[in-house]
């Protein structure tokens, strides 16, 4: 979507538009900045992608079914320390009922040779769905987080992570 | 050298989720390495990890390769009865591993 | 080879050895300036001789200050570094019956918390029983032997490391603090030579990286300063726990040096000057790095 900035820019190049003269108006602008500052809160600090990398496994397992982009918030540091450890975050908005809970979040690699990396599975109702762990990639990637509903539904968000070899190879 | 360490909050608030951590001592070999005379070194990961609070099932992973060597999980688990959380897991080669925390609801 | 090191690593303007074609003239020189120094001083009555240092001690910063958001996270908390394992199982090892005689380190030593603390920062350290000068893990052998009538532990071993991580644990957060005097002096030289020396095919010495590039990129990672403050160390690169030797080892091997054996002297030489060089920084152990 346009942010008021490229609006403006837009509208200075029409023939006879001067920079003094530009007034948009007011409330259309309003609205717009209201909703690029209502999305900011809900965009994880590394964004989802708008649509989902193709991972042969991830189609497998979905078995025709599609996620909703929404809830889940897949945290992973934009650029790896090492690719051995990086830490990892998922977690799902509630509020959940017994039909609603999250029965299990898997977690999808891109890149690596074993594209499905870890199911975490929840048999217990808890109010909080969050898991950190550290996983391990073999190169730069998107990773995608699915969560399953008691009812069925799934819900998903993707992270892209940059890996890149040491500064100086360790042959120890 | 210990299985793992876990964490639990010295005491939990009935009905509300605590925070539970644990980091197990192994390799999560992957089976893509080669030793020095460059034979492969064999896969042996943590297959499957399940934490039981009191006896129930509270969480489980299945795990890969693509899980970290030493793998540190942290989840949220609701708080019922006092009692022991207990964890056990399994890797390729068969090798059992478990630990377990007392668990104290205030 | 020459020119790609050159490309990386801005020639110094400092009068040491990167300047100096020939590690043999500079060592010489160098050694012989000291000398005539040690003579004129000690002429003078001065018992300790003051050595230069290219890194002052105000500009020293440990390496988890050149680490990336993650590996900081993961030293700050005692739960998720993986080091504590280690630690732990050092404990429980420290209180176990080794050996012909069927003492455990506490039989001599008490508690390890109390026993212990400050004991690392010391390390490396001249022993008049061997002549020589040992880090923490010879000495933790030489114990096994001498004391317990126990074989000595492999270098990075688990049993060598974990011991090594719960003493050097007793020391966390206290400032290092080594004697390069006396009898250390020799071992101090040789390790002061060795970092100032150009190694293989690379061509480069410790100072070029550590001392006249730190803070600087190699790839994506920053040129630390290089003084090893946060060992017996949770490596990433090693998914396991590993000792200082084997951090030095692998930045030999990664300037495509030949690598000196684990607990070959020259490696307690080097270990010796890094303490010294990086005196008054607080020991991390059991630390993390990439």
């Amino acid at each position: 979507m346009s942010s008021p900035t490229s609006l403006r820019s837009n509208e200075m190049t029409k023939p006879g538009s001067r920079a003094s003269s530009y007034s948009p108006k007011p409330r259309r602008r309003w609205l717009q900045s209201c909703a690029a500052l209502a999305l900011v809160p809900w965009m994880p600090a590394h964004a989802a992608a708008d649509e989902l990398p193709q991972i042969p496994a991830m189609t497998a397992f979905l078995a025709g079914r599609k996620p909703v982009l929404a809830r889940v918030r897949l945290a992973l540091p934009q650029l790896a320390d090492n690719g051995q450890t990086v830490p990892m975050k998922v977690s799902v908005d509630g509020p959940f009922t017994p039909a609603t809970r999250v029965t299990a979040i898997n977690l999808f690699s891109e890149a690596n040779p074993v594209p499905e990396m870890a199911q975490f599975e929840f048999p217990a109702y808890v109010e909080r769905i969050e898991v950190e762990s550290r996983v391990r990639l073999a190169a730069s990637q998107k990773i995608v987080a699915v969560a399953t509903l008691a009812d069925g539904a799934l819900l998903a968000s993707a992270a892209e992570v940059i890996v890149t070899i040491a500064g100086c190879m360790d042959g120890t | 050298m210990p299985d793992a360490r876990i964490t639990v909050p010295a005491s939990v608030a009935r009905g509300k989720p605590f925070e539970v951590r644990i980091i197990v001592r192994h390799p999560m070999e992957t089976g893509y390495r080669t030793d020095e005379s460059g034979q492969s070194i064999p896969r042996n990961v943590i297959r499957s990890l399940a934490c039981r609070y009191n006896g129930e099932l509270v969480f489980s992973g299945r795990l890969s390769s693509g899980i970290a060597a030493n793998p540190y999980l942290r989840f949220f688990v609701t708080a019922k009865e006092s009692g022991q959380l207990a964890f056990e897991w399994v890797d390729d080669a068969g090798a059992r591993g478990s630990d377990s925390a007392a668990v104290t609801v205030a | 080879m020459r020119a790609r090191a050159a490309a990386t690593v801005r020639p110094s303007r400092l009068p040491d050895s990167s300047s100096d074609a020939s590690i043999g003239r500079w060592v010489t020189s160098s050694t012989a300036r000291r000398a005539i120094l040690v003579g004129v001083l000690s002429a003078c009555g001065v018992g300790a001789v003051a050595q230069e240092r290219t890194l002052p001690l105000p500009a020293l910063r440990s390496g988890i200050t050149f680490a990336g958001a993650d590996v900081r996270a993961m030293q700050a908390d005692d739960v998720s570094n993986p080091g504590f394992l280690w630690v732990e199982g050092g404990e429980k090892r420290w209180n176990t019956a080794a050996g012909a005689t069927g003492k455990s380190c506490a039989s001599c030593h008490g508690d390890g918390r109390s026993s212990m603390r400050g004991v690392a920062t010391r390390y490396p350290r001249y022993a008049e029983a061997v002549k020589g000068v040992e880090d923490l893990d010879a000495r933790i052998n030489r114990c096994r032997t001498e004391k317990q009538g126990a074989p000595p532990w492999p270098r990075e071993s688990e049993e060598l490391l974990s011991l090594s991580a719960y003493v050097s644990y007793q020391s966390r957060a206290l400032p290092l603090a080594v004697s390069i005097d006396g009898p250390a002096r020799e071992t101090f030289d040789r390790g002061n030579a060795f970092y100032h020396a150009r190694h293989g095919q690379m061509n480069l010495s410790c100072a070029q990286c550590h001392d006249q590039n730190s803070g600087k990129r190699l790839l994506v990672e920053n040129l630390s300063q290089g003084h090893g403050n946060a060992f017996p160390a949770y490596r990433l690169e090693w998914q396991s726990l590993g000792s200082l030797q084997r951090r030095i080892r692998a930045c030999l091997f990664g300037i495509r040096a030949e690598m000196p054996a684990p607990g070959a002297p020259e490696l307690t030489d080097v270990e010796l000057y890094l303490a010294w060089r990086a005196q008054g920084l607080p020991l991390e152990a059991p630390g993390v790095r990439r």
